[in-house]
């Protein structure tokens, strides 16, 4: 009896309630709550898809993911509440591993969700969790730390946080922590990043993002080669449904009006465009020019309204000829416009960018893509929407929306003021803004009879 | 006759009206033949030398060489007609000199070093998905001084002269020194681009292993712009301290810049509109009026013989930076502005991604004649780029000697000679030293590894 006292483990300051994910759990669940599980799941990444596209701050996002775990992720039984968390996620993968978009959304949804729950652990187990991934980190010594001492407490200051002589440290390779490095986050001498002990939930979650990206490669290689057809009785017709019912439109491919001519875009961009495209086309037309990130998202956003692949050459090359001259442009920007379509290069298709996607972006010198809502100062941004048509109440509500960081509400607001309509899904693609516009300005348009 | 002057005269540049603020570089066409050029590549373009490099050791006899290395390289040439060639490679030296004598391309890109033969990618293509992918690239960075446009009032788009410049010469110092300091690399190449911007090559194992996600986080770390076109204030220092780079580069480097060059020689605030400019990157409207005020008062008097953009320099500093103002947000207005001014701008997009394409150097530039000639970042203060040999000169330079017997390295004779002098010692040999030692210590390790598993 001795023995099976000691297998058990430890409850009191147990083992941490986060799962690495390393396999696959054995299939002891009935098949209905396999289905409720993924959907509970994807409720909890679905929310932090949007609180990421409203610019949410850390804190922000840590209470928000917080109380999304807890609305969506409890079971009367506990402990069912692991088993859930795991096979919820291993459905997931099976329906979200099957193209490069679906594979980078689940990615970066489920990495910020493994984030702030691991910064929700105790210290003593995220030092357990470490150990698992077995990082080969030893803390700084003394006189290490002695000799940067006044370097991190620069650091420390600079990104807002007490610097305490308590910390432990952590050093580096520079590579292994690129989001601290991109935010300026750490110390850097000599190609080595040094990193605070409330840091290493970067380390961490570089490793849990690599090992992620990994597997969702193997799961989609494995999904169609036996998965696919071995399930096909059981676990394919849930996963299949889950991927019809809550991915929603991808406006890869134009469907719903089917095709756009040249000569009509320049009314649809002043009817249906939302703010970031009808910027962007402006400045297309006005500067003959638009640097590589506006040409993404513009070329792509005409790509899914239905213009075509023809007819996107004629549009660019009319323009930037006019600044570089024809040669120029068949000889540097064509290939990328084929490329887009998918005409060149590796085949994939791009698919059009969402709202979320634009105003995470970082326009720099000379760029004008991004969000407006976001990216435009103030003033810039009331004489954009006055040229739309937005002023008076309708304008204040807007900018208080963007003062609150709610892009894409404003843009919804947008949307509604200017075509005295109720849009009730919210915005969250500009190729949704686009189509919603049309289906309404054609309905007015029809004539009843 | 100034130094300057008479440098201008030699390059038969014109010197177009007034001071020597308007001198601009602006080599005709004349400076560039397709003539010229394909006695350039014949006689100067150091193809042995750049071969060496781009092998990066793997072209010796030590057992750890990867003999496929140079000839999955990516080589771009854009010809006379401006047809463009992608996805060239070649096998050896020699593959690739004779393909340059004879196609004498305009110009000449490096790309990615790719998982296979490049010129082979259609036949792994039909094999399977994603064999043909970049595996290695050197960290580049691109700075162009048409993204200056909005702090240089001396030129602008494709044009340089010797007041902005400096603003090159600032990227090349901060960005020198981070890489080295804090991201420990050493192998690092500045290169002219020919016309009107710089172009970095980082070249240790380490940088070239990068990938994707690591090189975007380097670009962001050197990120101080937010914002784009359309938010004016486009520098927002936020934190009670700057990071030590940021520190570090202020103090040491833009600062200076700023107060001893750039006020002055781009007259940042002396007319109206380009002191409203400034003022515009302070927040605080009734401060921003207050300094104004100070502007207009003394306009008459006592600065008429101190430089006028150096005393209201001095007084915008005053009012900012005493009393009542030192509160949050006003406290970093001369930083920011300063960083404003100054701070390098780089194009993202070249750093971030291993597949894009960057102009070899020693490359002639087409419109310029000017060679892209490497820099010495510890002597960049002293680069000039109105005096990089073009093209004309370096053919002058050739037949005025030709007299003599042909020497195997024709370029000492020419002012070329010190640019290829400086690129062999102090970037290739001592980037093949290391190259050296990486290979052989890597490959002892494998060794003793091997020997390890044997003996269990
Ligand atoms: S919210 Fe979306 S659609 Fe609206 S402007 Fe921003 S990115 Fe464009
Ligand atoms: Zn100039």
């Amino acid at each position: 009896m001795e023995i099976v006292r000691s297998q058990r483990k430890p409850v009191a300051d147990g083992p941490p309630n986060l799962s690495l994910y390393r396999s696959a759990p054995p299939l002891e669940v009935r098949l209905e709550d396999f289905e409720l599980y993924a959907i509970d799941r994807l409720r909890v990444l679905k929310g932090i898809s949007d609180g990421l596209s409203r610019g949410k701050k850390p804190e922000e996002m840590e209470k928000m993911v917080s109380e999304l775990w807890r609305a969506n992720m409890r079971h009367q039984d506990a402990s069912e509440v692991m088993n859930k968390d795991i096979i919820s996620h291993f459905v997931l993968r099976l329906v979200y591993c099957r193209t490069e978009d679906l594979r980078k959304w689940f990615l970066s949804m489920e990495t910020t969700l493994f984030r702030y729950r691991f910064r929700l652990e105790s210290p003593e187990s995220q030092r357990m969790l470490m150990a698992e991934f077995q990082l080969p980190y030893k803390a700084l010594s003394n006189a290490e730390f002695e000799s940067v001492k006044d370097k991190l407490g620069q650091v420390a200051r600079s990104i807002g946080q007490p610097s305490n002589a308590e910390t432990i440290f952590f050093k580096v390779p520079f590579e292994e922590v690129p989001e601290l490095v991109a935010s300026r986050r750490v110390f850097l001498l000599k190609g080595y990043a040094y990193v605070a002990m409330n840091q290493v939930v970067s380390l961490v979650v570089t490793q849990f993002r690599s090992n992620l990206s990994k597997a969702l490669v193997l799961t989609n290689r494995k999904w169609t080669s036996t998965i696919r057809e071995q399930e096909k009785e059981r676990l394919t017709p849930i996963v299949e449904a889950l991927s019809n019912s809550y991915l929603g439109p991808d406006y890869s491919q134009p469907k719903e009006f089917a095709e756009i001519c040249l000569k009509d875009i320049d009314q649809l961009a002043s009817n249906s465009f939302p703010l970031c495209m009808r910027h962007l086309f402006g400045k297309l037309r006005e500067d003959h020019h638009l640097k590589h990130g506006g040409r993404m998202q513009l070329g792509l956003f005409l790509k899914g309204v239905g213009l075509k692949l023809d007819d996107a050459l004629a549009l660019w090359k009319m323009e930037f000829s006019q600044k570089i001259g024809t040669e120029r442009f068949d000889k540097e920007y064509a290939y990328n416009i084929r490329h887009n379509y998918g005409k060149e290069g590796k085949r994939t298709d791009y698919i059009p960018y969402s709202c979320q996607k634009i105003i995470s972006s970082t326009p720099g010198v000379g760029d004008h893509h991004g969000c407006p809502y976001r990216h435009f100062s103030e003033e810039n941004l009331r004489a954009a929407l006055g040229k739309m048509g937005v002023g008076g109440h309708a304008l204040d509500d807007v900018m208080d929306k963007v003062r609150n960081r709610h892009y894409q509400l404003a843009c919804t607001l947008t949307f509604e003021a200017i075509h005295a309509a109720s849009c009730d899904t919210g915005i969250n693609h500009p190729n949704q803004y686009f189509s919603q516009s049309q289906k309404i300005l054609k309905s007015r348009f029809q004539p009843t009879t | 006759m100034t130094k300057e002057e008479a440098l201008v005269e030699r390059d038969g540049m014109q010197i177009d009206g007034g001071g020597p603020e308007s001198r601009q570089v602006r080599a005709g066409p004349a400076g560039f033949n397709a003539d010229y050029l394909k006695i350039y590549y014949g006689k100067l373009f150091p193809c042995a030398d750049i071969y060496k490099w781009l092998s990066y050791g793997n072209d010796g006899k030590h057992p750890a060489c990867d003999h496929s290395y140079f000839g999955r390289r990516e080589f771009s040439f854009t010809l006379e007609n401006d047809i463009y060639v992608r996805f060239q490679s070649f096998n050896n030296a020699n593959e690739m000199e004779n393909a340059i004598k004879e196609k004498c391309p305009f110009k000449i890109d490096f790309g990615p070093v790719y998982s296979v033969d490049p010129a082979k990618r259609h036949a792994y293509a039909q094999a399977g998905n994603n064999v043909f992918t970049p595996v290695e690239r050197e960290l580049i960075f691109d700075i162009d001084m048409s993204d200056y446009d909005d702090v240089r009032y001396c030129c602008s788009g494709a044009d340089v002269c010797l007041d902005c410049w400096p603003l090159m010469t600032i990227a090349i110092k901060v960005l020198d020194s981070a890489l080295r300091d804090d991201f420990g690399f050493n192998h690092i190449l500045w290169v002219y681009s020919g016309r009107r911007g710089v172009h970095c090559w980082v070249c240790d194992a380490r940088a070239r292993r990068l990938s994707n996600e690591q090189r975007a986080s380097i670009a962001d770390y050197f990120r101080v712009y937010k914002g784009g076109e359309n938010n004016s204030k486009k520098v927002t220092l936020t934190g009670p301290v700057l990071h030590p780079f940021l520190a570090r580069t202020y103090t040491d480097v833009l600062r200076g810049f700023f107060e001893e060059k750039l006020l002055c020689s781009q007259k940042l605030l002396e007319s109206e509109e380009r002191c409203q400019k400034i003022l515009e990157l302070i927040p605080d409207e009734s401060i921003a009026a207050e300094i104004l005020d100070r502007w207009q008062g003394n306009r008459r008097s006592s600065i008429s013989k101190e430089d006028v953009n150096k005393a209201r320099w001095e007084q915008l500093k005053h009012i900012l930076q005493t009393g009542k103002q030192k509160a949050q947000g006003l406290r970093r207005c001369v930083e920011e502005i300063i960083f404003s001014y100054t701070y390098p701008r780089l194009d993202m997009e070249v750093s971030k991604h291993m597949n894009h394409l960057l102009k070899a150097p020693f490359c002639v530039h087409p419109k310029t004649g000017r060679v892209c000639v490497p820099i010495d970042p510890d002597n960049c203060d002293d680069f000039d780029p109105t005096t990089v040999p073009t093209l004309s000169e370096l053919f002058e330079e050739l037949n005025m000697s030709g007299m003599r017997a042909e020497s195997e390295n024709e370029w000492e004779r020419t002012s070329l000679g010190k640019s290829i002098r400086f690129f062999r010692s102090s970037f290739l040999h001592p980037l093949l030293k290391s190259c050296k030692e990486e290979m052989e210590s890597s490959y002892s390790a494998k060794l003793q590894q091997s020997r390890n598993s044997l003996s269990w």
